[in-house]
């Protein structure tokens, strides 16, 4: 059986780049219905994710920033259908260079899939079955997908184990004698047992302490050198993402406002959430402290009840008339550079970089 | 030695008003398997009006010291010796032997304290006003009425729009900032002297963590409260303290001002802290250095120094020997807990006697 044309041409074109994208959304949108009543009737949705066009080029790592509430853990999970997305596609480039929508593959169809592309979760106390000894819990995909015997399968859960920073002793212990950094330590090992493709790190180091994160962000790093990993990297931590990204998406309820390469975006923001964002994290220097800060007001839309307009603007400096009636679409402003305000490139937003 | 009153006074040059002193602090926690010494030896003390950040990883014993402040250590956890010094009208309150009424004279009125999650912090069960009236009931003689018009005030305070609506409220229809902003005005409902605030920006994005940080700036300025500021996050830290102590597995190794220590930190734990943190702006790409290995087991505490397994600076027959006494410095308020600086002055003197 011969390949239909349209994934021949694919191939074509990824072999012929080198840099085709391991993972690109288009229009990727997720609509949670807001049910009400006896009959259930939707009388609402949320837009949690709301049109995004992402890429994700292979062995890179890109940043999705933004609060809690702007959808990027939830565009994480629609990547790997957890949750079903309610339109777009998700086309993933297989090993054999072809490409596929994963949006439309059934459950079976997507099986493969899911050990290619591995989810490290956000919250440590939820994620990990407290029945289940951290030999079981990280050994499971290893049985499972791999297929190892009982003294294999202790030998790579040890050894994963001490690449996360956690004591091999532990295999027999349960999440319960963990905290929540131990915690996660154990998310990321389960990730990894696999050796995944992609990796979608929901905050994955947000709740391990500044010297094991910096442990784990250099394994991260690591591995992404060794195995040509791609990251997909969630986060709200901006010291971390300057760290850790080679690009960066920022998301404002459901939307994608910036992306950029994270030098340019860090030196430059083009959006005035953006510039927001970068004031408010606290840096580790008292002598920053005199540093004019943009404290945002108010708290992240409600994304079922999105503003009219731009949906930052009840919250921006800048906003002007235009901006509490017209929607802004995402533009390219330079080149590399996206930006969904209306006077992107007008506006002197503050950077970062010295 | 554990250092006593008159020399905190000492390295000050106004002379300090210390509204908590703790010395010696020992706080541990029994289990099956063994005996977990959460804090071991803290001394610290805050003045009036001042703004100590206390910073160290998790498990470093820096809730657990906060918590023994206010003798909130359950079962199995015990303070088993030190004493803590709270200033009241009459002199001072020691928490460690105090009776159960002076515990709670002292809880909520003189020293408030506000946690991490707010959200299992409070009672799902009643309304925001309630909370908060309770709290100013327990300690003041006022009507439900004049509480719940004291509530109201607190919660515009705090910055939480409508509060005269917002009052009736109950704690799962408020976002994570608006319900730290309500445990805030729990705290202040009685006019604390001191605010414990245990990682209170740690649930919280970075722009609400900013309104939070800014909140409580603001409140301490205008109040003239004393803030304990628990945090793992060295750039809350460096934003917000006047003076900072870090923590290393139930000892405090470093202190100072905060801009001494994090300009020209002298503990090599304080060093690999802030070399741990990538530097926002920096652009580097640079691997990071964390601090070697992990935490000990809290069941096996090193000997000597407790940071000697992990230390780039390790002494052999020094380090794994001697526990390092807290070492004041000539030029600067603070003491680090550290036999490098021992070692100096012992050299120093030497070279001073044989010329």
């Amino acid at each position: 059986m011969t390949a239909p044309p349209s994934e021949v041409t694919a191939t074509a074109a990824a072999t012929a780049t080198g840099t085709a994208p391991l993972l690109r959304t288009h229009g990727l949108t997720k609509h949670f219905p807001i049910r009400r009543g006896l009959l259930g009737r939707a009388v609402g949705r949320v837009r949690a994710v709301d049109g995004v066009d992402l890429t994700v080029p292979a062995g890179r790592t890109v940043a999705l920033v933004g609060e809690s509430g702007c959808g990027k853990s939830t565009l994480g999970r629609c990547l790997m259908r957890f949750f079903e997305p309610t339109s777009g596609e998700i086309s993933y480039r297989r090993t054999d260079g072809t490409v596929i929508d994963l949006a439309k593959l059934d459950e079976r169809a997507l099986k493969p899939y899911r050990s290619e592309i591995r989810l490290v979760f956000q919250d440590p106390f939820a994620s990990l079955n407290p029945r289940m000894t951290l030999l079981q819990i990280i050994g499971e995909p290893l049985r499972v997908n791999l297929g190892l015997g009982a003294a294999e399968t202790e030998e790579r859960v040890a050894e994963l184990l001490r690449r996360v920073g956690l004591r091999p002793e532990y295999l027999r212990r349960y999440p319960n004698a963990f905290s929540g950094g131990q915690r996660q330590r154990v998310g990321i090992a389960r990730a990894l047992a696999l050796a995944p493709r992609m990796v979608v790190a929901d905050e994955a180091v947000s709740a391990l302490d500044v010297s094991v994160r910096a442990q784990i962000l250099n394994l991260l790093k690591d591995l992404q050198d060794e195995s040509d990993l791609t990251y997909l990297f969630i986060s709200h931590d901006l010291g971390v993402v300057e760290y850790m990204a080679d690009e960066i998406a920022v998301m404002y309820v459901g939307k994608v406002v910036e992306t950029g390469a994270t030098d340019e975006l860090y030196g430059q923001p083009l959006h005035p959430y953006t510039e927001a964002l970068l004031s408010a994290v606290p840096e580790p220097d008292p002598g920053a402290r005199r540093r004019e800060r943009v404290v945002l007001r108010g708290e992240v839309a409600d994304a079922s009840n999105v503003p009219q307009g731009c949906p930052f603007h009840p919250r921006c400096f800048y906003a002007r008339d235009r901006c509490r009636t017209e929607v802004p679409a995402l533009r390219e402003i330079a080149a590399g550079r996206t930006s969904a305000c209306h006077f992107a490139g007008e506006l002197e937003l503050k950077g970062c970089r010295a | 030695m554990p250092t006593t009153e008159a020399s905190w006074e000492r390295q000050q040059t106004p002379p300090r008003q210390n509204i908590l002193e703790i010395e010696g602090l020992h706080t541990q926690f029994e289990l099956d398997d063994g005996v977990v010494q959460a804090v071991s030896g803290v001394d610290l003390a805050i003045a009036r009006g001042e703004v100590l950040a206390v910073v160290g990883e998790s498990g470093c014993g820096k809730s657990v010291m906060a918590r023994s402040v206010l003798r909130l250590v359950d079962r199995p956890g015990r303070i088993t010796g030190g004493q803590i010094r709270v200033r009241t009208d009459d002199g001072a309150a020691d928490m460690v032997s105090a009776a159960p009424e002076t515990v709670r004279e002292v809880r909520g009125k003189r020293v408030a304290m506000v946690f991490q999650e707010p959200m299992s912090s409070m009672s799902p069960m009643h309304t925001i006003g309630n909370q908060i009236g309770e709290a100013i009931r327990l300690h003041e003689r006022v009507t439900k009425a004049e509480a719940r018009a004291r509530a109201v005030e607190l919660l515009g305070r705090v910055g939480i729009p409508a509060p005269e609506r917002r009052v009736d409220e109950y704690p799962f229809q408020m976002s994570g900032g608006m319900l730290q902003r309500v445990m805030i005005a729990m705290a202040l409902s009685c006019g604390p002297q001191l605010l414990i605030a245990d990682e209170p920006t740690t649930a919280l994005d970075v722009t609400t963590q900013a309104q939070i940080l800014d909140l409580l700036r603001g409140l301490q300025e205008e109040t003239g409260m004393a803030v304990m500021l628990i945090t793992h996050d060295l750039g809350v830290a460096a934003q917000m303290a006047d003076r900072v102590a870090v923590m290393y597995l139930g000892t405090v190794v470093e202190e100072g001002r905060v801009e001494d220590v994090f300009r020209a930190p002298r503990h090599p734990y304080t060093t690999a802290l802030l070399r741990s943190v990538p530097k926002l702006g920096s652009g580097s790409r640079e691997r990071l250095r964390p601090v070697r290995g992990m935490v000990p087991h809290s069941y096996r505490r090193p000997s000597g120094c407790p940071f000697h397994p992990r230390c780039d600076e390790f002494m052999a027959g020094r380090c794994d020997v001697t526990v390092p006494e807290p070492l004041r410095d000539q030029g600067r308020p603070g003491a680090v807990s550290c036999l490098l600086y021992e070692e100096h002055e012992e050299h120093e003197e030497h070279e001073e006697t044989t010329p």
